[in-house]
């Protein structure tokens, strides 16, 4: 995972609500097994037409925005789908903080296991960073994850994380190395596992894709 | 399993649903990492999202959807996983598979790379939708790191209005709750009207718990469950039976127990509803109209309406009962199983599909296909002129070539009308099995408690 100490950067303003994740990515660029290469899929239906042309007046699409690596948007983002293509599409873009008022649980999940820093700001506070970014769209703003502190010209704001997910990503943590370390208390607890419970041992179910049953 | 200080509780997994599309890079990384999968015997997979459910001879054409199901069908052979694949009779949607095959138990924990696992907490077990990193987290160790949620209790007292389904129940209450109202927590499904619903019932309320934002939905324990449970594949036999029966009887919350969060409706409030916009909150009941912008307080709200209003191209006012579509899709996880398409099937026997409407039905899995055609009810939709197919996502996400043309309207009874969920300019509206049958012999939506009479 990327680590993330403190960031600086431009912001882009794309305050809706409820921007699920089928607008962050739409499911027809879901198919693909790799991890990389998702960020031109981003906001797909937005910033193209039925052509596939780039809508010009798309906040993305707008060359002032391009720089942006700060995404400044509406309440409940990633609302929807577990899909985790819909982080890796923001970061791939470019994008390493989004500041909203409030994130959808499994999106919020998702952006913490890849390192992209999502923000919960004040309603107002997520309102004068987009009145900002929209005045001038090259203002700086300052992410300072240790401090917990979001600065930018006018705007000064205290957020707070789970201390976790801030150690997590302060330091790059591999969370699957650092479970593994509890390989013995795992094992200790399957062995007492109530026999009962369901498996698939012996299923004599397909593993090769042949009929059976 | 385990509570460290400053750390996330581990959560240990008891089941671990896996599909085609968010697993290829969890199984990729462990590879790389030279990490094995920990427990095959709790992992069981399916191909779900991109299979076609019309001419399986064929295989899949598309090249990227038949590279991710064959990946799927190679990581399981690899790693000792058992999986339903496309030729397997099992095969089906992730959610209908699990508890049809008995995997689905009370108390268990579950999880899946798909936020409609919610559906399995209809069976008193927590299940929790995570991402691809999660996913691989669980493959590699049987366990996820959990910040423990809230609670909140939703409470139907009373019975549902007559003609008012358990679909209709959980778009009205996200339609109260709004699609952020559940963030954060674990909702518990309380009150009569949800104890007198059917598994099936339960799981299709269960399922939409994510609309709302909740991390899962559950609905204690009961002879229902016991019932459902009862015979299946999976099911505990002989003395496992009766221990599992006595630890599941121990499983229901407290009458008086406390929640963070607290709702409570009557179940005569929930009429049939359908969505007019594009979240899950946006509908009325039948008997209603589009809304206007105006309507709502916040400003944001008002231009996300407007939008939405637009994007549906519906003016303010119309009754609900005016709106014609083109196209009907039954299916899904939330109403793809052998009631819901009991459900359909009435609303169909005997009537034909409205001139220039075009219907799919498509069963949750090959086992559901299977009853469906046992019980007849595939004559009944050929007949009525619906097209009856091969079990799968489809239509849901439109992510197998089973898609809307832009601008096209659809009564469908999935679970999101998201922008380009149907397939991109596409506009879909929420609805029960029965006001989708009902809805494809009209040609637009009627009142299906009086419809037909």
């Amino acid at each position: 995972m990327e680590k993330m100490v403190t960031h600086t950067g431009r912001m882009a303003p794309l305050v809706r609500p409820n921007i699920d994740t089928d607008q962050i990515i739409p499911q027809r660029f879901l198919k693909r097994i790799e991890r990389a290469g998702f960020g031109r899929f981003l906001f797909a239906d937005w910033a193209e037409d039925e052509e596939g042309e780039p809508i010009a007046s798309f906040v993305l699409n707008r060359p002032e925005y391009r720089q942006a690596s700060v995404l400044i948007t509406g309440r409940n983002f990633g609302s929807g789908s577990s899909r985790e293509h819909a982080p890796w599409s923001l970061q791939d873009r470019g994008f390493r903080v989004i500041i909203a008022p409030s994130f959808a649980d499994i999106f919020r999940a998702n952006c913490c296991k890849i390192g992209l820093l999502a923000v919960e700001l004040a309603p107002d506070q997520v309102e004068a960073l987009a009145a900002l970014a929209e005045d001038d769209p090259a203002a700086i703003v300052t992410v300072d994850l240790e401090a917990q502190t979001v600065s930018a010209p006018g705007v000064d704001a205290d957020f707070n994380i789970d201390p976790f997910v801030k150690h997590s990503l302060i330091n790059g943590i591999d969370g699957i190395a650092a479970t593994l370390e509890r390989a013995h208390m795992i094992t200790e607890y399957e062995e007492l596992r109530p026999g009962f419970r369901p498996s698939l041992r012996g299923s004599g179910a397909t593993n090769n894709g042949e009929r059976h049953g | 399993m385990a509570r460290v200080p400053g750390e996330p509780d581990l959560l240990y997994i008891d089941l671990h649903l896996v599909h085609e599309v968010t697993s290829p890079q969890a199984f990729e990384a462990l590879r790389d990492a030279g990490r094995p999968v920990r427990r095959p015997d709790l992992t069981v997979a399916t191909a779900d999202h991109g299979v076609p459910t019309v001419d399986r001879g064929r295989g899949i054409t598309d090249a990227l959807s038949r590279q991710q199901v064959e990946t799927l069908m190679a990581n399981c052979k690899a790693n000792g996983i058992t999986v339903f694949g496309m030729d397997d009779p099992r095969q089906g949607i992730v959610h209908v598979v699990g508890p049809e095959q008995g995997l689905v138990q009370p108390g268990m924990t579950i999880v899946c790379g798909d936020s409609h696992t919610s559906t399995h907490g209809a069976l008193g077990a927590l299940a929790l939708g995570i991402g691809t990193s999660e996913v691989e987290h669980v493959l590699a160790t049987q366990t996820l790191p959990q910040q423990k949620p809230r609670s909140m209790a939703i409470t139907v007292d009373g019975r549902l209005s007559p003609g008012a389904t358990a679909k209709d129940l959980i778009l009205g209450v996200i339609a109260r709750i709004g699609v952020d109202g559940g963030t954060g927590h674990v909702i518990e499904y309380r009150g009569a009207a949800i104890r007198s619903l059917s598994m099936e019932g339960r799981m299709t309320v269960c399922n939409m718990s994510i609309e709302a934002g909740a991390r899962a939905g559950m609905v204690g324990p009961d002879d229902t469950t016991a019932d459902y449970i009862n015979g299946r594949p999976f099911a505990p036999k002989d003395k496992g039976w009766d221990q599992a029966l006595e630890y599941w009887g121990s499983l229901a919350s407290d009458e008086a127990a406390a929640f963070d969060t607290e709702h409570r409706f009557d179940g005569a409030s929930f009429e049939p509803y359908v969505t007019w916009g594009t979240n899950p909150s946006q509908a009325v009941p039948i008997g209603g109209s589009v809304p206007s912008p105006d309507e709502f307080d916040d400003v944001q709200e008002r231009q996300a309406v407007a939008r939405a209003l637009e994007y549906m191209a519906l003016e303010p006012g119309t009754p609900m009962t005016e709106i014609g579509i083109d196209r009907v899709f039954i299916g899904s996880c939330t109403n793809g199983r052998i009631e819901d398409l009991r459900a359909a099937a009435a609303a169909a026997a005997g009537r034909k599909v409205h001139p220039g409407v075009s219907v799919m039905v498509v069963p949750g899995s090959g086992l559901v296909k299977a009853q469906a055609e046992a019980e007849g009810l595939d004559r009944v939709f050929s007949d009525a002129g619906f097209e009856w197919r091969d079990a799968g996502c489809s239509m849901c996400l439109a992510m197998n070539g089973d898609s809307l043309y832009p601008g096209e309207r659809c009564a469908s009874t999935s679970n999101r009308n998201f922008e380009g969920r149907q397939g991109p300019a596409g506009r879909t509206h929420l609805v029960s099995p029965a006001m989708a049958a009902a809805a494809a012999i009209s040609g637009r939506f009627v009142d299906v408690r009086v419809w037909g009479q």
